[in-house]
């Protein structure tokens, strides 16, 4: 992979740091007043998640990170692990460990598209679509007429996930969801 | 990236920042400050290891020349002084390859100007009076700070005579880098890091804050003398408003041995980090030589000293094309 030196640095960019594949959210150039300039990134950290902040010499630089992110369909898990394909007509498929899957299991449905981030060809991060339609496995039976008052009581989804429902949701029903916030949105 | 033709400053910041500009003007008009204007475009530039200039080829009507591109207009107006200018003033546009960011444009306008015969401290007053009279909401009293007693403050070390290992390990902490990649860097880089990083966020908040006293190695074209510890240190000052560096003054440089040696140990140390090395400029030398008036002067970045006064976010709010942009 080429380097990228702190001035090619900009948001989206895939770069190996510390030994794991990060992605550039910020860069900002700093100089005091005479002498050394130099650039406090953030990076995102593809193998957790999380946000890193470090400083570097202007001028330094970070090997590239070979990561693609592509769309693929949910197939099926033989409870070890979970099983993917690529939508772009091959047919390739991609087994996930748990781990890169995180939070997402709980949104996973077959045959829907999720966004896959390969590194090096392995799969290391999947992410949910923003809405996604699931049937409620289970929740208390529905309250006849109540569609105007509040309230809301949990419904578990065919994912195994458990969100906060209305009370006139019924088992059986396919509701849109906000993966990212994990909130009940409408009947589907 | 789809191509935007528009400007990065919208109109009303334009007659805005021209308005400031007159004032500007004003202010030196009425202090009988010459404006010139001098060239970009120079034979020798400036040797600072920590600026990369840009250079072009020109045909000259001496035959084609590499020629540079001013990262200020320093050398030009000090060739003046020693022709016998007075003290005079320039908006100029300045040029420092890869400065890019909230704080900083490629292509900027400096606001220079030198007086003859004034102390550092007599320099330091008139820029204050000037930053007041453009921004009037900061005309309060204004802070003085010796580069030594900031360390004491935010960092309870003595940027003299703490060890470079102790140096390194703490501007390796502030920044957020693993302990080695400070392995090998000068005690200048640890405390530019350490100046950056944690000190200037937190200088001149909501006043106008001037700090001096700066380590010898960091006096680039300016004088240097003992400080009050007997410490050697750089005839030179810095002002900041809001954490942002507005201005860098300096006691001149006018021995034009001493400013030859500066440039060779610059071209050296270029060398030894694999930098381009930079045609130093004989004719400021020359000037040098011949006699430059012993001068205070500042270099002030006019575009940052806008955007404070109108209060923008990025300097490139202030521009009418960014680098970027352009």
């Amino acid at each position: 992979m080429a380097n990228y030196s702190t001035n090619e640095f900009k948001g989206g960019l895939k770069v190996m740091l510390d030994g794991d594949p990060c992605s550039i959210v910020e860069n900002e150039y700093v100089k005091p007043g005479k002498g050394q300039a130099f650039n406090r990134v953030k990076l995102r950290n593809l193998m957790t998640g999380r946000v890193w902040e470090r400083t570097f010499k202007s001028g330094e630089s970070l090997e590239g990170a070979d990561v693609m992110e592509l769309e693929m369909e949910y197939l099926y898990t033989d409870g070890e692990m979970w099983h993917f394909m690529k939508t772009d007509g091959s047919f390739e498929q991609y087994a996930v460990e748990k781990k890169a899957l995180g939070d997402t299991e709980k949104w996973l449905k077959e045959q829907a598209a999720y966004t896959v981030t390969l590194w090096n060809d392995n799969a290391i991060a999947v992410a949910a679509p923003n809405f996604i339609e699931l049937e409620v496995v289970e929740t208390d039976p529905g309250l006849k007429g109540d569609t105007a008052q509040g309230g809301s009581k949990p419904a578990t989804l065919s994912s195994g996930a458990v969100v906060r429902v209305p009370l006139f949701i019924n088992q059986g029903e396919v509701l849109k969801i906000d993966t990212r916030s994990g909130e009940y949105v409408s009947r589907a | 990236m789809t191509a935007s033709w528009q400007p990065t400053a919208d109109m009303e910041t334009l007659r805005a920042r021209a308005r400031l500009i007159a004032k500007v003007r004003a202010f030196f008009v009425e202090r009988d400050v010459l404006e010139v204007e001098t060239p970009i475009l120079g034979q020798g530039g400036s040797t600072d290891v920590h600026l990369v200039s840009l250079a072009t080829l020109a045909r000259t009507g001496r035959g084609q020349r590499k020629l540079w591109l001013q990262t200020s207009p320093e050398f030009h107006m000090k060739r003046l002084l020693a022709a016998g200018s007075g003290p005079i003033f320039q908006l100029a546009k300045s040029f420092r390859d890869g400065e890019v960011g909230a704080r900083h444009n490629l292509e900027f306008t400096m606001l220079e100007w030198y007086r003859p015969g004034f102390s550092l401290a007599k320099l330091i007053d008139e820029t204050t009076t000037l930053v007041a009279n453009v921004l009037p909401s900061y005309a309060g009293p204004v802070t003085h700070y010796r580069y030594r007693e900031l360390f004491h403050t935010h960092l309870a070390i003595d940027p003299f005579t703490t060890s470079l290992e102790m140096l390194r390990s703490l501007a390796a902490e502030h920044g957020q880098m693993p302990a080695k990649s400070l392995a090998g860097e000068s005690r200048d880089t640890c405390l530019d890091l350490l100046m950056s990083m944690v000190i200037e966020p937190r200088l001149g908040q909501h006043e106008l804050s001037v700090v001096v006293d700066y380590p010898a190695s960091q006096a680039a074209l300016a004088r240097r003398h003992q400080d009050a510890d007997g410490e050697w240190v750089a005839s030179r000052f810095e002002l900041y408003l809001n954490g942002i560096e507005l201005a860098n003054g300096y006691d001149e440089l006018t021995d034009a041995e001493e400013q030859r040696l500066r440039f060779t140990e610059d071209n050296a140390e270029r060398c030894r980090l694999g930098l381009t090395e930079v045609d130093m400029d004989e004719q400021l030398l020359a000037a040098l030589e011949s006699g430059m008036p012993e001068s205070a002067g500042v270099a002030l970045g006019l575009d940052r000293l806008i955007q404070l006064a109108l209060g923008k976010a990025r300097l490139e709010d202030v521009l009418t094309f960014s680098t970027p942009n352009c």
